[in-house]
């Protein structure tokens, strides 16, 4: 409707920018790195210059991307369904259910002799996937269901609590795993390959397809789930499916990337400065900002101070917790009328 | 042919419904006419909202309740949905989405999921929007308003329903007296298309603008008559323990609250 076609062309700017941002990201992406910008200006004549860019560089920084787009997707879902601003993907459980998967295989198959063949094979992906598959499961048994949102919410805290304690008492048991596990928590995108970015690719494909069908209803219980009822919503349903692509989004990124901090949280918050819109258009938006903010943040830690790099869970922890505070006090200004 | 005994808009029978383990509503049986617009009123606790999210059938309960003469709990939810609109206190989280949006959200029933909405749906939106006079702040987002203004966006969002019976829980909540007389003048209108409009008012001297009112205490209920009885003002004032007196001023009736002194006077 020509009603509201300002919103929609406000969105519209900001989804070709995130698109802009992301293909100008992405070919900075695959030039950095500890070789410096010599790899990718050599390689269409050095085998081993190509070799870099195209089986190192360019899935890292395409992984970059799509881990963040699946925890922008998965925030602006987990913000939606909680109806909560501050609602961010890990709120399930996921990520304490990752970290203890990731610390309990080390444990197993790291360093101990009594590792299995199948654990061996499962491999440190499979158990933070596994990990965070069992967290959510165990958040919906505490929550009996999805019925009720406040109950899956305090459900996912308790998780959350626990499976942190564990993985933390499991690190205390075992100091040996103690560095594997920093690298993991502090999140990183380098050892992304090819088979990696096909898989979050499907996925994010996957998630984004049932969220945009969706999106209508989080729109709806956006006015509270009593009207949303009212309006014929089959609300467990929705519920159910909403708590699924936050699940999947979530594990997948995690587990390929390990816990990286903020950007979940951010980017629905980050469209909202620019847009306001309804959630078929924020998930999309918050998706590719997303995957801008991590691949900007990858991009950055290989930069700054290459050879050297710097862990990016880190400079996403203090871009986008700064970017939040910065949030904060322009929205304490704008309320106020003041300036401070 | 022999007529049939006309069937209210709303019938209830033995109603019960809990708020966690304590028994909310004691079996509660009513009729609701319909083309009428009937205030339910009571006490703190009465069971007031509990009463209307039942028949709204938003909370499970024990008993049958009826809509146009169909049994609530088998009707399909989209058809209710166009059937029955649902107002309630202010719960919404919507700061982003314009008013516009907003008001479309109560088209959902009639629209195939992710369809666009039709030329009929922007009509009832248009409607909806201007009735409420809200239709100035169609591109503003929810965030940008008032809480009164909220109140009429959200109030448009259910007319936009257009159902025949609507559900109303404290619509005039942060409303200022022009726009409570506005809304007045609305469920009069509707009540005149033949709508049944159903609320939950704590300003009693409002609630005494209705047809009918329904006097609910501790899950029960007291009376059920014409506002302008005397029974039901004697019924009113005693749910409250006398604390209240109604006074007529011109055509209309108006609750008062009584002080200690004053009532023992009276």
């Amino acid at each position: 409707m020509k009603e509201c076609r300002q919103p929609q062309r406000m969105a519209a700017c900001l989804g070709a920018g995130l698109l802009l941002a992301s293909g100008l990201l992405l070919l900075f992406g695959t030039s950095v790195g500890s070789t410096g910008f010599e790899s990718v200006l050599n390689a269409w004549s050095d085998p081993l210059a190509w070799q870099i860019v195209l089986d190192i560089r360019l899935p890292r920084s395409l992984g970059a991307w799509t881990a963040g787009a699946l925890l922008g997707l998965a925030g602006a879902v987990a913000q939606g369904l909680f109806r909560n601003p501050l609602a961010d993907p890990y709120l399930l459980g996921s990520a304490s259910g990752a970290s203890l998967g990731v610390a309990l295989a080390l444990v197993f198959f790291g360093v101990s002799p009594l590792a299995t063949h199948w654990l061996v094979r499962l491999g440190l992906t499979g158990a933070a996937f596994a990990g965070a598959v069992v967290a959510v499961l165990l958040t919906l048994v505490l929550a009996q269901g999805v019925q009720h949102t406040l109950r899956l919410l305090l459900a996912g805290v308790i998780v959350g609590v626990v499976l942190g304690a564990l993985a933390s008492l499991t690190m205390l048991l075992a100091p040996e795993v103690l560095q594997a596990m920093q690298a993991f928590m502090l999140g990183s995108t380098g050892l992304v390959g090819w088979s990696a970015c096909v898989l979050m690719v499907v996925v994010w494909l996957l998630c984004m397809g049932v969220a945009w069908l969706l999106s209508q209803g989080l729109d709806a219980l956006s006015l509270g789930e009593a009207t949303a009822a009212s309006l014929g919503l089959p609300l467990t349903q929705l519920r159910a499916a909403l708590v699924l692509v936050l699940a999947l989004a979530t594990g997948t990124a995690v587990a390929q990337t390990g816990m990286i901090a903020f950007v979940g949280l951010a980017a629905p918050h980050l469209v909202r400065s620019v847009a306001k819109t309804t959630h078929g258009r924020l998930i999309w938006l918050s998706s590719l900002s997303g995957g801008v903010l991590l691949l900007g943040a990858d991009t950055l830690a290989r930069w700054l101070i290459a050879p050297q790099e710097l862990p990016v869970g880190v400079l996403t922890a203090i871009l986008g917790g700064g970017y939040l505070l910065w949030l904060m006090r322009r929205n304490t200004r704008a309320s106020a009328g003041t300036v401070l | 042919m022999k007529g049939a005994l006309p069937v209210g808009a709303v019938q209830a029978h033995g109603i019960r419904a809990s708020l966690g383990q304590q028994e909310i509503l004691h079996g509660i049986d009513l009729t609701l006419q319909r083309a009428c617009w009937t205030s339910i009123v009571g006490p703190n606790g009465a069971g007031k909202s509990t009463l209307l999210k039942v028949l709204a059938h938003l909370l499970p309960y024990s008993g049958v309740v009826t809509l146009l003469g169909q049994p609530l709990a088998t009707l399909p939810a989209r058809l209710r949905a166009q059937q029955l609109a649902w107002l309630g206190q202010s719960e919404t989280s919507a700061e982003d989405l314009t008013v516009w949006d907003v008001a479309m959200l109560g088209r959902l029933p009639y629209q195939p999921w992710l369809g666009a909405p039709s030329a009929a749906d922007a009509t009832a939106v248009e409607q909806a929007l201007r009735a409420t006079q809200a239709w100035d702040w169609r591109a503003r987002t929810l965030g940008q308003l008032s809480g009164g203004e909220r109140q009429r966006v959200l109030l448009a969002r259910a007319l936009a329903v257009q159902a025949q019976v609507l559900l109303m829980d404290e619509p005039l909540a942060n409303l200022d007296p022009p726009h409570q007389a506005d809304w007045l003048g609305l469920v009069r209108q509707l009540v005149r298309e033949g709508k049944t409009v159903v609320s939950v008012l704590h300003e009693i001297s409002m609630a005494l603008h209705a047809d009918e009112m329904l006097i609910l205490h501790e899950g029960q209920i007291t009376h059920q008559g014409a506002c302008a009885d005397a029974a039901t003002h004697r019924a009113l004032e005693a749910v409250f323990d006398h604390r209240i007196a109604i006074y007529a001023l011109g055509e209309q009736w108006v609750a008062l609250p009584m002080e200690d002194d004053a009532r023992v006077a009276r």
